[in-house]
C-alpha cells in the first residue's frame, strides 16, 4: 500500500501530459507527414511551423495583443480590488453582504449571455477593437475573483496589526502601503496569477470585442483553422506557444498555488 | 473576525462597484430590453411582454439543451470531485515531489480554452490522433465526430483532463492545513485509515470542497469554447450545451428576442444554484 502510493499521481500526470505531448509532436511535423502517416514522434523533424509564427506579423502580433490586454486587466483588477477587499475583510457597512454576492454573480454569469450586448455596448462607446475594451470586459469576472481571493488572505491577518499601527501614529494610507500590503504580498501575487490566468484563457469575449488591431492569439488560431484549409502543424505550434506564458507564471507561484486555489481560505 | 461598523468603507468599494457595474448592468439591461421586445433593426422596438419567455420555456430545444447541460455537469462533478480527493490524498507531502506535482498538475488550467479544444481534437482524431488511433487499434469502433456516445465520452474526458487539477489543488490545500497532532492522536487511538479519512480529513476539507463544487458547477455550466472547438456541438446537437445553443440562436440565427429570454432564464438558474452553495459556504465559515 505505502509503496504504491506514488502510482496514482504518476498515472494522473502521465494522463495530463499525453495530449500536451501530442500537440508538441504535431508542431514539429510537416503537414504532409501529419495527414499521410500516423507516427508517435516526428520522422522529419521541422521547425518551419515555429519559424512562420515568429516571422509572420499576424501571428506574433496575436501573442503581443493577448499579453498586452492580459497585463492591463491584471493591473486594473488588482488595483481596484485591494481597497475593496480590505473594506470587506475589516468593516461592516450597509449592504456589504448583498454587494459581495452581487460581485460573485458576475463571476457566475455565462460569457455567452453577455457576448452580443458587449459587442453593441463597446461599439457604441468607440472602444471596439481596442486592448482597453478586452481588458475592461475581463474585469467582469476577474474583479470579483480578485476581491474574493484577497478578502480571504486579508481576513487571515489579525486585526491587531491595524490597531497597533494606528496607536503608533500611522495614518491609514501609510499603514496600508507600508505595513499591510507587504504582509499580504503572497496573496497579491497569487491574485495577480489568477487574474492573468483567467484573462489569458478566455476567448469568447476577447474574440467578440476585437477585429484586427487587438486580435488575440486564440482568435488568430480559430480564424486560421477555418480559412486557410487545415494547417494542423501550424495550429499545433501556435497552441504549444500559448502554453509557455502560463508555464512561466506558474513556476513563480508554485509554493502558494494550492492556497491560492482555495481562495486564501485555508 | 469581529468587524467594526463603518459606512465610509463604501468609498473603498466604489472603484470595484463602478468597474463591474459598467460591465454588468448596462449589457444586462440590453439583454432585458431584447427579452421583452421585438426588433426589426434600426432601433425600432415593439413591446412583446412575456411572449419570448413562454416560447422558450415551452420549446423542446431549450429543454433538450438544459437536460444535456445538467447531465454533463453532474457527470463531471461525480468524476472530478472523488478523483481529485483521491489524487490529493496520495500526493507527496514533502520533498522535491511537491513542486513537481503542483506545477505539472496546474498546466492544463493555464492553457487557453480554445487550445484545449484544438488539442483534444488533434489527440482524439480517429486516424491521426493518439487516443482515437489507439482505441481503434484496440478494436473499439471510435469516432467522436460521428457517434454520439463517443462525442460525450471525449467531451467528458477532456473536461476531466482540464479541471480535475483544480479539485486536487483545493483538496491538497485543505489537507495541508491539518495539524500533525490530529494524525498522531488517531494513531494512538488505533484509528483505521478509513476512520482518519472520514473523521479528520473530510471535515477539514469541507470548506475547500464547497469552493471546488461551486467553481466547478459555475464553470461547467457555462462551458462553451472547449466543446465548441472539439465537436462544434455535434454530432447533430448531441453536445450542444446551453452556451453553445445560446450563441447559435443569438449570433447564428439572430433571434434576439428568444435568445435574450433564454439568457435570462439561463442566468437565473445559475444564480439560484450558486446562491444555495454560497449560503452553505458562508454558514461553514461562520461556524469555524
Amino acid at each position: 500500500m505505502k509503496k504504491a502510493k506514488w502510482l496514482v499521481p504518476t498515472i494522473y500526470i502521465i494522463f495530463l501530459m499525453l495530449p500536451i505531448y501530442w500537440l508538441l509532436n504535431m508542431s514539429f511535423k510537416t503537414t504532409t507527414e501529419i495527414i499521410n502517416t500516423y507516427t508517435l514522434w516526428p520522422q522529419e523533424f521541422t521547425l518551419e511551423n515555429y519559424k512562420k509564427i515568429f516571422t509572420d506579423s499576424t501571428w506574433y502580433n496575436g501573442y503581443l495583443n493577448s499579453i498586452y490586454y492580459v497585463v492591463m486587466n491584471t493591473v486594473i483588477s488588482v488595483a481596484a480590488a485591494l481597497p475593496a477587499a480590505y473594506a470587506f475583510s475589516r468593516y461592516k457597512f450597509v449592504g456589504d453582504k448583498h454587494l459581495f454576492f452581487w460581485l460573485l454573480t458576475n463571476r457566475m454569469a455565462p460569457p455567452a449571455v453577455f457576448a452580443l450586448p458587449f459587442f453593441q455596448f463597446y461599439s457604441s462607446v468607440n472602444l471596439f477593437d481596442t486592448h482597453v475594451a478586452v481588458a475592461l470586459s475581463h474585469c467582469l469576472f476577474n474583479i470579483p475573483l480578485a476581491v474574493w481571493i484577497l478578502e480571504g488572505f486579508m481576513s487571515s491577518v489579525p486585526k491587531e496589526l491595524d490597531e497597533t499601527a494606528y496607536v503608533d501614529g500611522y495614518s491609514f494610507w501609510r499603514f496600508f502601503f507600508k505595513i499591510f500590503i507587504p504582509t499580504i504580498t503572497a496573496g497579491i501575487g497569487i491574485t495577480m496569477f489568477f487574474c492573468f490566468m483567467f484573462s489569458w484563457v478566455e476567448l469568447l469575449l476577447a474574440k467578440t470585442l476585437t477585429a484586427v488591431a487587438a486580435k488575440p492569439i486564440a482568435a488568430t488560431m480559430t480564424r486560421t483553422a477555418s480559412t486557410s484549409g487545415y494547417e494542423l502543424g501550424l495550429l499545433a505550434a501556435a497552441g504549444s506557444l500559448t502554453i509557455v506564458p502560463g508555464a512561466i507564471v506558474i513556476y513563480f507561484v508554485r509554493n502558494y498555488i494550492a492556497k491560492g486555489f482555495a481562495l486564501g481560505r485555508v | 473576525m469581529n468587524k467594526t461598523v463603518n459606512q465610509k468603507a463604501w468609498f473603498f468599494v466604489i472603484p470595484v462597484f463602478v468597474l463591474v457595474a459598467f460591465n454588468a448592468i448596462i449589457p444586462l439591461m440590453t439583454v432585458v430590453n431584447y427579452a421583452f421586445q421585438e426588433t426589426f433593426g434600426n432601433n425600432v422596438f415593439m413591446w412583446e411582454g412575456t411572449r419570448w419567455f413562454k416560447q422558450i420555456m415551452l420549446s423542446e430545444r431549450f429543454h433538450a439543451s438544459l437536460g444535456r447541460q445538467f447531465l454533463f455537469t453532474f457527470i463531471i462533478l461525480f468524476i472530478q470531485i472523488p478523483l481529485g480527493i483521491a489524487i490529493a490524498l496520495t500526493m507527496p507531502k514533502e520533498g522535491l515531489g511537491v513542486p513537481v506535482c503542483l506545477v505539472l498538475m496546474s498546466m492544463p488550467l493555464l492553457i487557453p480554452w480554445n487550445v484545449v479544444g484544438a488539442m483534444w481534437n488533434i489527440f482524439a482524431l480517429p486516424d491521426i490522433g493518439f487516443l482515437g488511433h489507439s482505441l481503434n487499434a484496440l478494436g473499439f469502433d471510435y469516432n467522436f465526430t460521428q457517434q454520439i456516445g463517443d462525442a460525450w465520452f471525449t467531451t467528458i474526458l477532456m473536461d476531466v483532463w482540464h479541471w480535475t487539477s483544480l479539485v486536487v489543488l483545493l483538496s491538497y490545500a485543505g489537507l495541508r492545513s491539518i495539524q500533525p497532532a490530529y494524525y498522531q492522536a488517531a494513531e494512538i487511538d488505533g484509528a483505521s485509515r478509513w476512520a482518519v479519512f472520514t473523521k479528520i480529513e473530510l471535515p477539514k476539507m469541507k470548506k475547500v470542497l464547497t469552493i471546488a463544487i461551486l467553481l466547478r458547477f459555475m464553470d461547467s455550466f457555462m462551458i462553451y469554447t472547449e466543446p465548441f472547438v472539439l465537436t462544434g456541438g455535434g454530432p447533430g446537437n448531441a453536445t450542444a450545451f446551453l452556451s453553445i445553443d445560446l450563441v447559435k440562436m443569438a449570433l447564428g440565427q439572430f433571434d434576439l428576442g428568444p435568445a435574450a429570454a433564454m439568457s435570462l432564464i439561463y442566468f437565473f438558474i445559475v444564480l439560484l444554484v450558486c446562491w444555495v452553495f454560497y449560503t452553505l459556504m458562508m454558514r461553514n465559515e461562520e461556524k469555524s
